[in-house]
């Protein structure tokens, strides 16, 4: 199992990392093939949970990831609906992940994409995120738990779903009340048409919950277990795309690669708040049990304490544009620094309650 | 038999149990998980730890019997 499980999860991640890179092709902002924190933004936005003109999109990528997760979990009778495991914790996560995501400008996933167009700001990221999952791996070695899931009805399991589903019907449907970025108005007017964005992250979330890819989970398994099974998928991604980007950039004329700190596309250079925020996200990430993208695709196959974190993030996108958290090519907000300084004590003392406070699992 | 139940917990506790639990030595033991994900990921780490894994389901609930 161990050898054919590594080779299935190199060939997913390479063909995610294609998928990616052709999502930009077909009109997706530069180096966001996929972004799990920027889609659950932009969706934030086309709801009107946020005001940001120029980042309001239901991202059909998230609805895709989230379906393509629920058909084959049902498929393979792995739909298995299940939460109570602290949800409103999972919650208040999520928040605090979204938070330092959007310092960075991107999610683990558009982490490596990034690095994978060029763009050495990543490198920061990385080495915060890597800093993060230590932190995490710390306390999951001293018994940090969220205690047990038990499991739900079938309905339950299946409301994420079904506002899949309607996320889908209002962005074809386009009402009144939905917000959409106008045309050259910003990120959340780069899109790749519908049934592309759709299919594609259908395809992302049925590799995904096939292989459990997770970006975070990776790195945590080789420090603790020394397996390096999902590390091998988080590496194939970012072969995959920074070979896509070249032929790309070689084939049309576009620009998919560029080498560098500056001139990147939706990133900053403040590299010590670049590390912060993905120090909040991988930290994060170990403590909810995988990165954005894995909770979602767990979302899709009925976990519901994956779906309250997936809420976290949503809700989280909304005050970081309510409150001006979230960075800028500019760089970071002086909100954004305090805000990802108050989610690191909150992620500290999350963790440290759910590590060594005694109490009954 | 050592039995380490992990029923309800996510990756990777059910494994940093198990692990816990080789720790001490023994030739079997006896490791319940209620998800995919778990079982994959015990079994993994079982092998690599030199044990033959046998695996029985029932009403989504999985027994692992690991065996040195």
């Amino acid at each position: 199992m161990s050898k054919s499980g590594k080779f299935d999860i190199i060939i997913a991640g390479l063909i995610i990392g294609v998928i990616a890179s052709l999502l930009v092709l077909f009109g997706n902002p530069a180096n966001m093939g996929f972004c799990i924190a920027c889609f659950i933004r932009d969706t934030a936005g086309a709801l009107g949970l946020h005001q940001a003109p120029p980042v309001q999109y239901i991202r059909p990528e998230i609805i895709g990831i989230i379906l393509g997760s629920f058909a084959i979990a049902l498929a393979k009778g792995e739909f298995s609906p299940k939460g109570g495991s602290a949800p409103l914790t999972r919650f208040a996560i999520g928040f605090c992940v979204m938070i330092g995501c959007l310092m960075f400008l991107g999610c683990p996933f558009r982490m490596i994409i990034r690095l994978g167009g060029g763009d050495l700001n990543a490198l920061l990221g990385i080495a915060g995120f890597v800093l993060g999952i230590l932190t995490g791996v710390f306390f999951l070695n001293k018994g940090y738990s969220l205690k047990r899931t038990y499991k739900l009805a079938a309905t339950e399991g299946g409301i994420m779903p079904a506002v899949s589903v309607v996320l889908l019907v209002l962005l074809i449907a386009a009402p009144a009340f939905i917000h959409f970025t106008q045309p050259e108005g910003g990120p959340g007017a780069k899109h790749a048409a519908i049934a592309i964005s759709l299919i594609a992250g259908a395809i992302v979330g049925i590799l995904a919950q096939r292989t459990r890819l997770c970006m975070a989970g990776g790195l945590r398994d080789v420090v603790l277990f020394h397996d390096f099974r999902l590390i091998s998928g988080f590496c194939a991604i970012f072969c995959a795309c920074l070979v896509m980007n070249l032929i790309l950039t070689a084939a049309t004329s576009g620009t998919y690669f560029h080498l560098g700190f500056t001139g990147q596309a939706i990133a900053h250079t403040d590299g010590l708040w670049n590390l912060l925020g993905m120090y909040v996200v991988g930290f994060g990430a170990i403590l909810l049990g995988g990165c954005p993208l894995r909770q979602l695709v767990l979302s899709g196959e009925g976990n519901t304490d994956s779906a309250m974190a997936v809420l976290g993030l949503l809700v989280g996108a909304a005050f970081c544009h309510n409150f001006g958290l979230a960075s800028s090519g500019e760089g970071p907000t002086a909100n954004g620094k305090i805000a990802v300084v108050i989610c690191i004590c909150v992620l500290a003392v999350i963790a440290s309650v759910n590590t060594f406070a005694k109490n009954d699992s | 038999m050592e039995r380490v139940d992990a029923r309800g917990l996510s990756c990777p506790e059910p494994v940093i149990l198990t692990r816990k639990a080789l720790l001490g030595g023994a030739k079997e033991y006896e490791v319940l998980v209620d998800n995919v994900t778990s079982r994959e990921n015990v079994t993994r780490f079982a092998e690599h730890a030199g044990y033959t894994v046998r695996v029985s389901e029932k009403d989504g609930e999985y027994t692992l019997s690991l065996k040195k």
